[in-house]
């Protein structure tokens, strides 16, 4: 039985730990929004992109002068998988659930007899993935010292897998991050970058104007399909910052309710022992008094 | 008074205008071109430069854009810049920076065409540097 010096400790802890708690969910809470704002105002640019690359790719057709980057090599041996996670946890199942679906995706392609290589983005993805796949990784990107995500993180990033894809690194390329539905849902996605996938002819609005193209349509798009690719990461990388936010918001708010049932339940093993003291110590007073 | 038609121009951080205007100018890699409503729908590439907005009301504004693509319809126009920042805001610092890696870049470029890249892309950027510093 812990003394009533203990218990009290321990309620002091909780409160602590409780006053932490409540302090990044609203800290977690003030960064979602602006997280949130940040990945409405990148779609617009998004949006645009690949109604211009359906346009373009209609235009170019599936002739010879489209870009490698959007036909691929032609097979599918050698996969790259861009693990995009965040650089921090304390964020309920957020990190670990885009590493096990991209961990599933893995033993799957492995299994199918297709080379792996990883790219971490973000600590936390790196942490898991490296205990089961550390060989497999091939590289990593620190976002830790980035304060407000910016279209120049994605560009190096993408710039590295471009080049990676032109050294024939490798045949198939997908990103993984996870889809912001809600505060309390995000899901785990998998979009392929290398070859791209585009929308081909949805036939919406505009679609049918012959345009001119300068330079030539090949030219554009070999220009346009890498800038794509950075388009998407950073989507992603916006996607995931909500969604962490999120899942940090939620993670901290069951933890703070935790600290307080725990404080309710310590508090009343607490005063049930003062009393049961209180009334012993009255039990030895009264018999001492009787027994004179 | 010209017709006025919808611009938009979007950076992937944000969407910087969307409005009416009269017409645009639009340094295009292959020459700077005016737009204005109802033209011929061209899909151009653009290389850094200064795009000017004149709008239906209220005078023109001026925008450093470093590279980006636009879609010009009759019915509008949409440049998609891969970064763009009004001209009063923009940092000298920022753009000696992108001198910078662009030198770097160049000196870094192994075969003939990426170098022929660099120097281009290096070229425009020291171009917009002189059109932009004394104003």
């Amino acid at each position: 039985m812990p003394s009533l010096k203990d218990l009290r400790n321990r309620i002091a802890s909780v409160k602590a730990t409780q006053k932490i708690t409540k302090a990044m969910q609203m800290v977690a809470a003030a960064k979602l929004r602006r997280a949130q704002e940040a990945a409405e105002a990148a779609r617009p640019y998004s949006q645009r992109m690949a109604a211009v690359l359906a346009n373009i790719t209609q235009a170019v057709g599936g002739g010879g002068d489209a870009p490698a980057l959007m036909t691929g090599t032609g097979k599918d041996d050698v996969h790259l998988l861009v693990v995009c996670t965040a650089e921090r946890g304390l964020c309920g199942g957020f990190n670990s659930q885009i590493a096990r679906f991209a961990r599933d995706h893995i033993r799957k392609l492995l299994a199918a007899g297709k080379q792996v290589k990883i790219i971490c983005v973000g600590k936390k993805g790196f942490d898991i993935l490296r205990r089961d796949y550390g060989n497999l990784i091939i590289d990593r990107v620190d976002l830790r010292e980035v304060k407000t995500l910016g279209f120049g993180n994605a560009d190096a990033i993408a710039r590295k897998v471009i080049q990676l894809f032109d050294e024939g690194q490798f045949d198939v390329a997908t990103l993984f991050y996870s889809q912001f539905k809600s505060v309390i849902s995000q899901i785990p996605t998998a979009q392929q970058l290398i070859p791209a996938a585009v929308a081909s002819g949805n036939g919406e609005g505009d679609a049918g104007a012959v345009y001119e193209y300068e330079p030539e349509p090949g030219e554009i798009l070999s220009d346009l399909i890498p800038r794509n690719i950075a388009v998407q990461i950073f989507r992603a990388l916006l996607e995931n910052a909500a969604g962490e936010m999120g899942a940090k918001m939620s993670a901290m708010d069951s933890a703070t309710r935790n600290a307080g049932d725990m404080i309710n339940k310590l508090s009343i093993t607490y005063n049930r022992q003062r009393q049961a003291q209180i009334t012993k110590e009255l039990i030895e007073i009264i018999s001492g008094a009787e027994a004179l | 008074m010209a017709e006025a038609f919808k611009f938009e121009l979007v950076s992937p951080e944000r969407l910087l205008v969307s409005e009416d205007v009269e017409s645009v100018v639009i340094p295009g890699t292959e020459g700077e071109m005016t737009v204005m409503a109802n033209h011929a729908p061209v899909m151009s590439t653009i290389k850094p430069g200064v795009v000017t907005v004149n709008p239906v009301s209220g005078s023109p504004e001026r925008y450093v854009v470093f590279g980006g693509f636009a879609d010009i319809l009759p019915s509008g126009c949409t440049l998609l810049a891969e970064s763009a920042v009004p001209v009063k805001d923009i940092d000298k610092a920022d753009i000696a920076r992108r001198i910078q890696e662009a030198r770097e870049d160049l000196a870094d470029a192994k075969d003939h065409a990426s170098r022929t890249k660099a120097e281009e892309f290096l070229q425009q950027l020291t171009t917009l540097e002189g059109a932009i510093l004394p104003a």
